[in-house]
């Protein structure tokens, strides 16, 4: 599967993702304290700059993943036109777009595994106390394998669907797709079972 | 254990191939999509626990880059919007919605299903997401209603009764699928 990484390589790629993560909350925080208009309008065109930096190609890439807040902004422009709040409404318009752009900026020079890295660090409190966390690193990777089949799946139900009725299918599918999957699960299980299953948490 | 953990797994996935179901769109404009349905449906068949689990395990996997979100979108941008205490409030959403299955087994599966749908995937989550777009927008309630609730509610409501009919259906077929009674019986 892909991930959201960008194809681009940047300098940030190299930077250790757990800096990245930290620089983004400390960054994000920071951004709340902020509460004028013209400071906001520049961190903004400054963070539009770190896109930019990269080149052309990173930089569309990036502005398309902000459209889709589209519609968010489409809610709060009407709300603060009509209650005539437009310089709030620009501050709040200018962090929104800031904070997403930064949090898209990690994701993009971020590879998966990195962060699944970070996730296995974050997790080492609850091995400490004695939690299996292997089984919660099997399931991302069975998430990850698991998904193409379900999509699968689902496309030949609908194909199924068709074939015999004009209507589009519609929510019913889910049922006769959730079974599908509830045997896969237990095929799956079985299968991981007779490999020896989880073994004991003996790594620290 | 691994029967739990790929039952996990398998609704992660599950949440986010009902992402790619082709979105209606409301008379209000908003995109509905069947994603939250997977919320729920992860409550009302797993239960709270797995249910949580699986919730929480997709949230995390959206917020390390994976494009599981309706219309492939994913990482972090998506936590940092006012609108992100949907996205934290989801696993509490499956929980309450589990619990309420769990918990109350004497009546028609459907109908119990559709209620702690109701109950779990709109007013739990709500009492998340509402109060942290509050905080973090941040807006007086009255704005906070009419700007991240109202547009919601119409499909939510839609995706709840659907979660309970689903539910009810998958019960009948085979009772012991709907994991969140046969483990109560």
């Amino acid at each position: 599967m892909i991930s959201l990484s960008s194809p681009v390589r940047t300098r940030a790629h190299s930077w250790p993702a757990g800096a990245k993560l930290a620089a983004l909350a400390v960054a994000t925080f920071v951004l709340f304290l902020i509460h004028d208009l013209w400071i906001m309008a520049a961190v903004f065109a400054f963070s539009l700059g770190l896109y930019a930096l990269p080149g052309g190609r990173f930089f569309r890439a990036g502005m398309e993943r902000l459209k889709v807040l589209w519609p968010f902004i489409a809610i709060l422009g009407v709300w603060h036109v009509v209650t005539a709040t437009y310089v709030e409404g620009g501050e709040i318009l200018l962090r929104l777009l800031t904070t997403v752009g930064l949090a898209n900026l990690v994701t993009m020079t971020t590879a998966l595994s990195d962060m699944i890295a970070v996730i296995r660090w974050l997790a080492t409190p609850l091995r400490r106390v004695g939690l299996n966390t292997r089984a919660m690193e099997l399931a991302i990777a069975l998430v990850i394998r698991i998904l193409p089949t379900l999509i699968d799946n689902g496309q030949r139900l609908s194909d199924a669907w068709r074939a015999r009725s004009p209507r589009r299918p519609g929510w019913r599918v889910v049922v006769p797709f959730t079974l599908l999957a509830l045997d896969d699960a237990d095929h799956l299980a079985d299968a991981l079972r007779a490999r020896g299953g989880f073994l004991e948490n003996k790594e620290t | 254990m691994e029967r739990n953990v790929v039952l996990i797994a398998l609704f992660t996935a599950l949440i986010a191939a009902l992402g790619l179901v082709p979105k209606l769109t409301l008379a209000s404009g908003i995109p509905i999509t069947a994603q939250s349905l997977g919320i729920m449906l992860c409550g009302t068949i797993l239960g709270a626990k797995r249910g949580a689990l699986a919730v929480l395990l997709f949230v995390v996997l959206v917020a390390a880059g994976l494009p599981l979100l309706a219309g492939g979108r994913g990482g972090l941008g998506v936590f940092t919007t006012p609108w992100a205490g949907f996205y934290y409030g989801f696993p509490i959403a499956a929980f309450v919605t589990g619990l309420i299955v769990e918990k109350w087994n004497r009546s028609n599966v459907s109908m119990v299903a559709g209620i702690a749908a109701v109950i779990g995937g709109i007013g739990a989550l709500y009492l998340v997401a509402v109060p942290y777009y509050m905080v973090m927008k941040p807006a007086g309630l009255g704005e906070a209603v009419l700007t991240a609730m109202a547009p919601f509610m119409p499909g939510d409501l839609i995706k709840a009764v659907l979660a309970g009919l689903i539910t009810g259906a998958l019960y009948k077929a085979r009772p012991s699928s709907v994991l969140s009674r046969a483990d109560a019986a």
